[in-house]
């Protein structure tokens, strides 16, 4: 969305310009090397931070990737893509695939519509709008041991308060944690929970972009609520809606907290998600050579959605 | 890969504007009442989960582990609970723990960003453009790939279970220094050139021009990346197995099996737990608001 800008913005203005104007001749050259040496001096902090804990750490983990290193300190021969090997053919990494993929599809839908439906009843500003804000923003700013905590408590198969209420109408108690199948669904359900606050905001304040003209000018050529609904403020949420698609897509791949933690550290097929594989594999198997492979096995699968998504966004332009 | 940069475009975002009624409508026209119903059981439904929180953690752990759907058990309101998990102690260690660890992420990340940000959006140097690139697009690669040789780094150098394992790792967010170079870009340059050519330095004009006229997205971004420390929960729980150097959410997590079915007590702690940053929301919504809304980007 912002790659023009941010391609001729990363030269930048420059104000180099006033004083020290570049030009020939050993004044002109010694003030070049000084900026230069200036700039580094601005950058050096975060380079370093940046090269010590993510390039490095990026480049460590391919070859730790391909040695049979143990979080014991044992083993560290090369082994070549043995690890690859294996994972392609480990059937919980497929699982956690398919759990993470799976957990995806069923929270992205929910978490933009319920933020869609929640945006558009608060900016029809409503008295109360603090109290509205606080009820769907604040879950998102609770840690994820908090959330985990309450809807463990909720989700209790004797004791819980869901089951209880099932229990009102008549419905068979369920063991929303302790049943495979279910257990993504309950995760799924205190994620939406959690989360959808920080897509409502996104789309409060993209309706409050759209201005109040359009809507007077749609009201004098008797356009009633709905109309004015369909034909002047869905089709201006297109931009915001494929920022939180994007966004929420990337975040649910990366699913481990509140799967981990209402899953009480253990897991199961089909709640396990890959990163947690990674994690088990790593921290609770001490292979830290298969788990780094698993790991770029992970970040090969975000790379793909987001090449994936950049694909369909620039078709999309296209079509324009 | 800057399509995965998500920054909201420039908004003004009030977000606590009431859209005037259309001249004409009544205040109790069908479709509001109808809205007003549908918002409220929205919110009742949002609200519930921390309301029940609270309800249980105010009951004795008999009346809790009793079930049923009262919000107050047989023996009546108690802070029994509250006061077992304080007198355990570990919650204020914790807390503080916690307080200060993102304190000092906060200020390190906001700071070497903003330095980085300027001489990207200000000063001219060989491999400028690649090197804004290769920060940009390291964006892409999710912080849950690389904590296994992260880990690994952190054993080598000894940082294992010490705070400055579980700090550094977290100081660099590649989101803030693409925000704040965009905001740089936008200040007006003759301001800068005015005190260049009274001989100001680089530094001097970075300190005492360039950040006081900062000061709105330097709070919007500090109160996003606190929130995220404070909440982290991957990083702080694989380096830290020392309970007295644990985090909150950390702690939390631990104490979850500990406790086991002291149902009243888990959701006390959780409650504390929460207490901080409902009371920062509180303090700071407008800020936070529109920090989330213009920074538009989120950890979890």
């Amino acid at each position: 969305m912002t790659d023009v800008a941010a391609e001729r913005s990363a030269i930048g203005p420059r104000a180099d310009v006033v004083p020290e104007a570049p030009g020939t001749g050993p004044t002109a050259k010694v003030a070049r090397r000084r900026n230069q040496l200036i700039a580094w001096a601005f950058l050096a902090p975060f380079m370093a931070a940046f090269v010590l804990f993510v390039i490095w750490p990026l480049m460590h983990g391919v070859y730790l990737s391909m040695t049979d290193q143990s979080l014991t300190g044992a083993g560290g021969r090369f082994i070549g893509l043995q690890n690859y090997t294996e994972a392609l053919s480990d059937p919980v990494v497929w699982s956690s695939i398919r759990n993470t993929v799976w957990f995806t599809v069923i929270s992205t839908v929910p978490l933009i519509l319920f933020a869609l439906v929640m945006a558009l009843l608060v900016n029809t500003g409503l008295p109360g709008q603090w109290l509205w804000r606080l009820a769907f923003f604040m879950p998102f700013l609770l840690a994820s041991t908090v959330i985990s905590q309450i809807w463990m408590w909720i989700f209790n198969p004797e004791l819980g308060a869901a089951n209880e209420i099932l229990q009102r109408f008549g419905i068979e108690p369920i063991a929303w944690l302790q049943t495979e199948h279910i257990d993504i669904i309950s995760i799924t359900i205190a994620t939406v929970w959690w989360t959808v606050g920080f897509n409502f905001l996104l789309y409060l304040a993209a309706l409050q972009n759209i201005p109040d003209l359009q809507y007077e000018a749609a009201a004098v050529d008797g356009a009633g609520r709905w109309r004015q609904l369909f034909s002047i403020t869905l089709p201006q949420l297109g931009p915001v809606t494929v920022v939180v698609v994007i966004l929420q897509m990337l975040a649910s791949l990366k699913l481990f907290d509140q799967a981990y933690q209402m899953m009480d550290g253990g897991s199961s097929d089909t709640s396990r998600p890959i990163v947690q594989y990674i994690f088990e594999a790593g921290f609770t198997g001490y292979r830290f050579g298969y788990a780094s492979a698993i790991s770029y096995i992970f970040f090969a699968l975000i790379v793909i959605v987001g090449i994936f998504q950049m694909t369909v966004l620039s078709r999309r332009r296209e079509n324009r | 890969m800057s399509t995965s940069v998500p920054t909201m475009p420039e908004t003004d975002v009030t977000v606590s504007t009431r859209r005037p009624r259309k001249p004409g409508e009544s205040p109790f026209s069908a479709a509001r009442v109808v809205a007003f119903i549908a918002l409220v059981t929205m919110a009742l439904l949002w609200l519930l989960p921390i309301l029940w929180a609270v309800a249980t953690a105010f009951k004795t752990e008999t009346d809790a582990a009793s079930g049923g759907l009262n919000p107050i058990g047989e023996s009546g309101l108690t802070t029994q609970a509250f006061r077992t998990v304080l007198d355990e102690g570990n919650v204020y260690i914790r807390g503080l723990n916690s307080l200060w660890t993102s304190a000092v992420i906060t200020i390190i990340t906001v700071g070497i960003s903003a330095l980085a940000a300027y001489a990207f959006s200000r000063l001219a140097f060989t491999g400028q453009k690649v090197l804004f690139i290769a920060v940009i697009a390291s964006i892409i690669v999710p912080p849950q790939a690389l904590i296994i040789p992260l880990y690994y780094q952190m054993l080598t150098f000894n940082m294992v279970d010490t705070y400055w394992g579980l700090i550094l790792p977290q100081v660099v967010m590649a989101p803030i220094v693409f925000i704040l170079k965009k905001f740089f870009d936008a200040v007006p340059i003759e301001l800068e050139d005015a005190a260049r050519v009274d001989g100001a330095s680089r530094l001097r004009v970075f300190w005492s021009i360039v950040l006081p006229l900062s000061r709105p997205i330097l709070g919007a971004v500090s109160i996003f990346v606190f929130i995220q420390a404070w909440n982290n929960f991957l990083w702080p729980f694989l380096v830290i197995n020392d309970t007295f150097l644990m985090t909150l959410p950390v702690g939390l997590q631990t104490v979850m099996s500990a406790y086991g079915i002291q149902y009243a007590q888990t959701m006390a702690q959780a409650l504390l737990a929460a207490l901080p940053l409902i009371v920062v929301f509180l303090l700071f919504q407008r800020q936070i608001v529109k920090g989330v809304a213009t920074t538009g980007f989120g950890g979890q």
